[in-house]
């Protein structure tokens, strides 16, 4: 039998995995959520046919958008993660004692429930103590916060569905309001390769230069997602990514990663030219 | 003919048949169903070309029709209680203006308020006829005009016995509704005819919970514009009818000006936005109704703005609101209605309808998700975190009463001079001036410029509104009759 998962990368690019078996399909009042099993990466969740997360490589992506920030902020209790219904972000997060509370928002309590059930290797955690999940549109749940959280995690999806209004000006700068002084924001900021990609990385970065003093993008190699290269945003009132980071510090947590070290950390904010100048064009 | 219902949809239905009789066409347009333009087809899509035809016997004709357009028409009637519809291609500009050609002649006199859209003004240039204007209140807080009281009209009526013609926003561009019912009762008792324009008002026909409307109040003719809230293509529209009008004499009079090569586009689209609002529009309406109200709300929360809505109604020059329109004071953040507008635009790549110099308006229908309204209301409350201030030296609407010197097209045609505006006052204005949208004439033809006036345009220029109408494009100059 020969069964494939195929995505359009672009209208000429298309990256395909070979299904095992299907198992879990759904129409939500957002999207579609699908879940599969395949031999060479394990089970992995697609929304609308976009590729989520895969079990063998979701490690970079989760590592890289929850260590980043903690390795850089100097205390942080209370963090908001908008979007990451599949609980990758909360697990690292959770494995912090520091970290008092964890308001979830994620808009679509299907994908949750999914998870819970079908990707206990990124939803284990969901059910700390210190996670509260609430079921609403990001946008509108960070509207009416102000100075309240010392992290914000966006981990959407792409710019063209649901995770819309978590790519526009009105929310970085709902972020902005809602963190606290010593606060930083953390994005899922799209890939710089394709075209069409790189335009939604462009739009992104603008509109997060217009709402924070500090903003940087470093990036992550990611084998599932269009192109494998991934960016990721940090923004913040106050502390640089690198000259604000402790190393040591982290290191003592003796935190085991698979991939985020000291030494990435710190590489991860060299960018190719070719970004570099893509994300110049909107400074 | 056999009896129709309103699921079906006769000009849909021929042009589907047509298209499946592959007729080779030696008739324009000459793009021939698009095979002759290939640019404009792969911008458009085929399936667009194939059905801009020309009137033809299986199709009928817009001008005279006999079969399917004139079933369509007979459907439209039924849907919105009138006893004849005309399917409109010019917009609804072209239906204000038939419709009051059809009530009056040059020199007969229509009474109006004076927040008329310039449509209506328009069709006094055309027409001949002289307005008796009744000034619409003015809520102070807003700055808006409202509707007409009962009073002001029995006034108006009294003091103009001749008049033929009393004509009725309903509701106006922010929502607002005279006593249509009660205005009509009494212009019937004067022997005038009532003409509602309804621009905005397509969803009173099908709603609940909604003001009434024209055809349901007993009002002679509606011009509605279907394109708003009906869900048409731009510039298609409906003229109502009710009573005694004769349904010929306004034929003929929508035919002086309306073109000959109606769009079959336009046209489908009437047939199948009233199949469609049949059928569906009550729970279509509620829906909207719904969101608006859920966006009210959250922008009252942010707290600097004002969302207002039926707590307006004072029985008299509010007798009702449309719920559906969702109108913002912004004057509490010391911003101008229009520059939230272009803020809104500029920074947070956000349409909404217009910016006055008091108020916004987003326009809010079916096809918006509680997601986009999501995206408004933060941004609202982004703008008001980044750049409020205090509203000391905000200027707000107040009404301007018209001096009226000579009637419209009288004004228009006669020899005038382009007068720079600071040498303009006192002088008679030749042409309109007006913020668009949303395109109610701070001056019309006719009118004594005044000091008011002119503060108002220069207060209206330095605030960024979009003043247009003259015909020195930069508004620098006005044309004045010559004295």
């Amino acid at each position: 039998m020969e069964l494939w998962f195929t995505e359009e990368h672009t209208d000429n690019v298309t990256f395909s995995i070979k299904v095992d078996r299907q198992i879990y399909s759904g129409q939500s009042e957002f999207q579609r959520i699908d879940i599969f099993d395949s031999l060479e990466f394990g089970r992995f969740l697609t929304l609308d046919g976009y590729m989520m997360l895969t079990e063998k490589d979701e490690f970079i992506y989760h590592e890289m958008i929850v260590h980043v920030p903690m390795a850089v902020l100097p205390e942080v209790k209370k963090v908001l993660v908008i979007g990451g219904g599949d609980g990758g972000a909360v697990r690292e997060l959770v494995r912090y004692p520091n970290v008092e509370q964890i308001d979830l928002v994620e808009i679509d309590r299907q994908v949750i429930e999914a998870c819970k059930t079908y990707l206990p290797q990124t939803a284990g955690k969901l059910d700390d103590p210190r996670v509260a999940i609430h079921y609403a549109d990001g946008l509108k749940f960070v509207r009416s916060k102000k100075d309240e959280y010392d992290l914000i995690i966006v981990d959407s999806t792409d710019p063209f569905g649901p995770g819309e209004g978590l790519f526009t000006k009105e929310f970085y700068g709902n972020c902005y309001k809602a963190l606290t002084e010593n606060g930083a924001m953390v994005n899922q900021h799209e890939s710089p390769f394709y075209p069409k990609d790189a335009v939604a990385m462009q739009r992104a970065h603008k509109r997060i230069i217009d709402s924070f003093p500090i903003s940087r993008v470093y990036q992550a190699h990611i084998p599932t997602y269009p192109s494998g290269h991934w960016l990721f945003g940090f923004a913040s009132k106050k502390y640089h990514p690198i000259e604000n980071y402790d190393a040591a510090a982290w290191k003592a947590l003796g935190l085991k990663t698979k991939y985020y070290n000291d030494k990435i950390h710190v590489g991860a904010f060299a960018l190719p030219n070719y970004v570099k100048e893509l994300l110049e064009e909107m400074e | 003919m056999t009896h129709l219902t309103q699921e079906s949809a006769p000009v849909l239905e021929a042009l589907n048949r047509y298209k499946s009789m592959r007729v080779v066409p030696f008739d324009v347009p000459g793009h021939k169903r698009g095979k002759g333009n290939r640019e404009l087809t792969e911008f458009l899509g085929e399936k667009c070309l194939t059905v801009d035809v020309n009137s033809m016997k299986p199709l009928d004709n817009l001008c005279h029709p006999v079969s399917v357009i004139k079933e369509a028409e007979e459907l439209a009637a039924a849907a919105f209680g009138a006893r004849h519809a005309f399917f409109m291609v010019n917009g609804t500009t072209s239906a204000v203006q038939s419709m009051v050609m059809s009530a009056c002649k040059r020199g007969e006199k229509i009474i109006m308020p004076r927040n008329v859209h310039r449509s209506a003004i328009n069709a006094l240039i055309l027409s001949g006829a002289i307005p008796v204007y009744v000034n619409p209140g003015v809520n102070k807080e807003l700055g808006i005009s409202l509707g007409m009281s009962l009073s002001d009209v029995e006034q108006a009526i009294l003091e103009n016995p001749d008049a033929k013609a009393v004509l009725v926003n309903n509701p106006t561009y922010y929502g607002v509704c005279s006593d249509l019912k009660a205005i009509t009762e009494l212009a019937h008792k004067h022997n005038m005819l009532v003409l509602a324009d309804e621009a905005h008002g397509t969803h009173f026909y099908f709603g609940e919970g909604l003001p009434a409307s024209a055809m349901s109040v007993g009002a002679d003719m509606a011009a509605v514009s279907m394109h708003k809230s009906g869900g048409s293509l731009t510039q298609s529209s409906l003229l109502l009818v009710n009573n005694e009008l004769s349904e010929g004499y306004v034929r003929q009079i929508i035919n002086l000006t309306q073109t000959t090569s109606g769009s079959y586009l336009l046209i489908s689209s009437l047939d199948i936005s009233r199949r469609n609002l049949a059928l569906r529009g009550r729970e279509i309406f509620k829906k909207v109704g719904e969101m608006a109200e859920y966006a009210r709300a959250e922008i009252n929360q942010i707290g600097g703005y004002y969302a207002y809505s039926r707590e307006l109604i004072n029985g008299d020059s509010v007798y009702d609101f449309d719920v559906t329109k969702l109108s913002i004071l912004t004057l509490d953040i010391g911003l101008a209605g229009i520059e939230v507008y272009d803020i809104l635009r500029d920074e947070y790549d956000i349409q909404i309808e217009f910016g006055d110099i008091g108020n916004i308006l987003a326009y809010i229908s079916i096809g918006d998700r509680i997601l986009d309204l999501e995206r408004l209301v933060s941004a609202l409350s982004e703008i008001k975190r980044r750049y409020a201030k205090d509203r000391t030296g905000m200027l707000s609407q107040e009404y301007i009463r018209p001096q009226v010197v000579l009637g419209p097209q009288e004004a228009f045609y006669a020899e005038s001079e382009p007068t720079p505006l600071d040498q303009s006052l006192g002088r008679i204005c030749g042409e309109f001036v007006m913020c668009y949208p949303p395109g109610i004439p701070i001056l019309a033809p006719g009118e004594k410029i005044t000091a008011e006036v002119l503060e108002y345009i220069k207060y209206a220029k330095e605030k960024g509104c979009f003043l247009t109408g003259t015909q020195d494009s930069l508004v620098n100059k006005i044309q004045t009759v010559k004295e």
